[in-house]
């Protein structure tokens, strides 16, 4: 008895260490995998962090020790907004009205279609609804960049070759199939009794559609813009192999032209000319990121 | 139906109806068409037959050209928009809600960034002098700089396709990794699994569906996907990064040798539109998508 004492009274002390060892070890090991998953994602993403910082600090500085860190802060690869880059360039205004003008037609085509095709197809009743629906679908299988040589016909045909308006309107072309798509999945979401209380009162079809159809869609057509506004803004190949015409160039055949002449000699002027193209995504994405997630995300409920 | 209301169906359904088919259906249709011609740069509709198939199967840059398509293709799907995507999404629910935002907003930037502006960052990164960011570093060790385009072309497309291809995979994964139910990782927790014993018999399963449709889904946007590497490759060194679809266009457009091949390219473009449309047919028999997916709202492209 007297030898087991000691043994009895230290085994419960043993186990309140192991235990609270086990806490500790736990604890450790929670911190040691925030560290290594905060260090993954941060490491991964340094290439992204790299490219986005440079553009910013090599715009405004005159050289980068390292390539990373900027030395002596200047303005001088700005001097394209008051001067162009060479006398082959055009004006650069004009260049960013152009851009501005594809992204804005782009969006004001793709939703003032869609979005009265959306709720035609959602919610009347006629004729060849189904073989409309399956066009779209169907087209999904040509992806709009292998029809480059027969868009190119079809443009010249219609004399919109070198023209803004001959590309946004192939742009919304090929961006309406999934526009009214996602427009009847937002009116398909409105039930019934809305729009039937609506007819009951006396209102037409199209006050019906105008008035309480319409502002209930509004998240819907939110998102299609802000989508064909930034790839209406951001598109590079149309614009290049449709557009030769140094009047009709957007700031994507400016850059593509600067990247020609001037590729690893200027940095300077192709960083700031680039950050001068991405400022007004960059500004619509910090705006409107949340809202983009939370669209997408929300599209894909019981995607498990 | 009353006149009036046939009337209003029209005026809703016309205006769409009209850019679909001239903007759309009628290229893809002419598309078809055009493989049947030698169309050059005159576009007269001179009608040859099989000739193009024909050459097509003799071309001897088109074993090349497949191989190229096929490794870039399932390079990228597999080591980024697939297994990049689903590790970024594992890691992003991992940590709190708000910082893994921050960081699926980093990666979801490169698809909203002007193809051009992305190139000239890679440009940057990979220049061949010490200007750049990668040589700068190799030179700062004491090493010689490095023509890293030229030296490992196939690299370079599939990492800065990859890059802009993660968020597509990242935000599907992570919204069904999200509303897997709590319960059943508390019990695998309750059981004593590691997390990474959670991931492998836990999540990894729950969404296999999501797993098959981006897999899927992206095998068909790499097949005709082409700008990034036009941009930072144009298909060179020697065909090193020529692609499928890159090809057909360097054909019609390109400045690479013999342009404005319209005839020749078109086949070429009808031909990876109908092997598209067969992967899609196999996927979609295969994987039963429509027992699986509702019609997503709005998708990222």
């Amino acid at each position: 008895m007297a030898q087991t004492t000691p043994a009895a009274a230290g085994r419960p002390r043993q186990k309140f260490t192991i235990s609270e060892r086990l806490v500790a070890r736990e604890r450790r090991r929670k911190v040691l995998a925030h560290v290594l998953v905060y260090a993954f994602l941060v490491v991964t993403a340094l290439p992204l962090i790299f490219g986005y910082g440079w553009l910013v600090l090599n715009s405004f500085s005159e050289t980068l020790a390292f390539g990373v860190l900027p030395e002596k802060l200047s303005l001088k690869n700005w001097r394209f907004l008051v001067e162009p880059p060479s006398r082959f360039y055009p004006d650069l205004w004009r260049t960013t009205w152009n851009t501005a003008l594809l992204a804005i037609g782009m969006t004001v085509t793709v939703v003032a279609v869609s979005t009265p095709t959306a709720y035609a197809l959602s919610r009347l009743k006629f004729a060849g609804r189904n073989a409309f629906l399956a066009l779209t679908l169907v087209l999904h299988a040509f992806p709009g960049i292998t029809l480059l040589i027969s868009t190119y016909y079809v443009l010249r045909a219609l004399n919109l070759l070198n023209s803004i308006t001959g590309v946004f309107l192939v742009k919304a072309a090929l961006m309406l199939p999934l526009a009214i798509w996602v427009m009847k999945g937002f009116y398909d979401n409105i039930s019934w009794d809305v729009e039937m209380s609506a007819l009951v009162d006396g209102a037409t079809r199209f006050q019906t559609w105008y008035k309480v159809m319409l502002p209930q869609v509004m998240p819907g057509i939110a998102s299609i813009s802000i989508f064909s506004f930034i790839y209406g803004w951001s598109e590079y190949i149309y614009v290049i192999t449709f557009i030769q015409d140094k009047e009709s160039w957007t700031l994507a055949s400016y850059i593509n032209t600067i990247v020609g002449d001037f590729r690893a000699l200027d940095y300077g002027l192709l960083s700031a000319t680039a950050l001068f193209y991405i400022a007004p995504v960059l500004l619509f994405f910090i705006f409107t990121q949340k809202y983009l997630m939370r669209v997408t995300i929300g599209g894909t409920k019981g995607g498990s | 139906m009353s006149r009036k209301s046939k009337l209003f169906v029209a005026l809703l359904l016309l205006p769409s109806l009209l850019i679909t088919l001239v903007f759309y259906f009628i290229p893809a249709v002419m598309t078809a068409a055009m493989s049947f011609t030698d169309m050059d740069y005159r576009l007269s509709w001179n009608f040859i037959g099989w000739d193009n198939f024909k050459r097509m199967a003799q071309d001897f840059l088109l074993p090349r050209i497949m191989k190229n398509t096929l490794v870039y293709t399932f390079a990228t799907l597999a080591l980024f928009n697939v297994g990049f995507s689903v590790v970024l999404a594992l890691v992003t629910s991992f940590v709190p809600e708000r910082t893994g935002r921050i960081f699926q907003a980093l990666w979801l930037l490169p698809r909203f960034t002007p193809p051009i502006v992305y190139g000239v960052m890679w440009m940057w990164i990979l220049d061949p002098t010490r200007n750049g960011l990668l040589n700068s570093l190799v030179v700062a060790s004491g090493g010689r700089p490095v023509n890293w385009i030229a030296q490992y072309p196939m690299a370079t497309i599939v990492i800065t396709n990859g890059i802009i291809g993660v968020s597509f995979g990242m935000i599907i994964f992570y919204s069904a990794i999200k509303s897997i139910p709590r319960e059943f990782i508390w019990a695998a927790e309750a059981d004593g699994a590691s997390w990474l014993q959670q991931v492998r018999h836990v999540t990894l399963p729950l969404i296999r569906w999501p797993l098959l449709f981006v897999t899927a889904y992206q095998t068909l946007s790499l097949l005709t996907s082409y700008e990034y590497i036009l941009i930072l490759t144009e298909g060179g060194p020697f065909f090193a990064t020529t692609v499928w679809s890159l090809y057909a266009y360097n054909l019609a457009f390109g400045g690479y040798f013999a342009n404005y091949e319209f005839g020749y390219g078109a086949t070429l473009s009808i031909v990876l539109v109908v092997l598209g449309t067969i992967a899609s047919i196999v996927y979609w028999r295969v994987f039963r998508f429509r027992e699986m997916m509702s019609e997503p709202k709005i998708e990222v492209m």
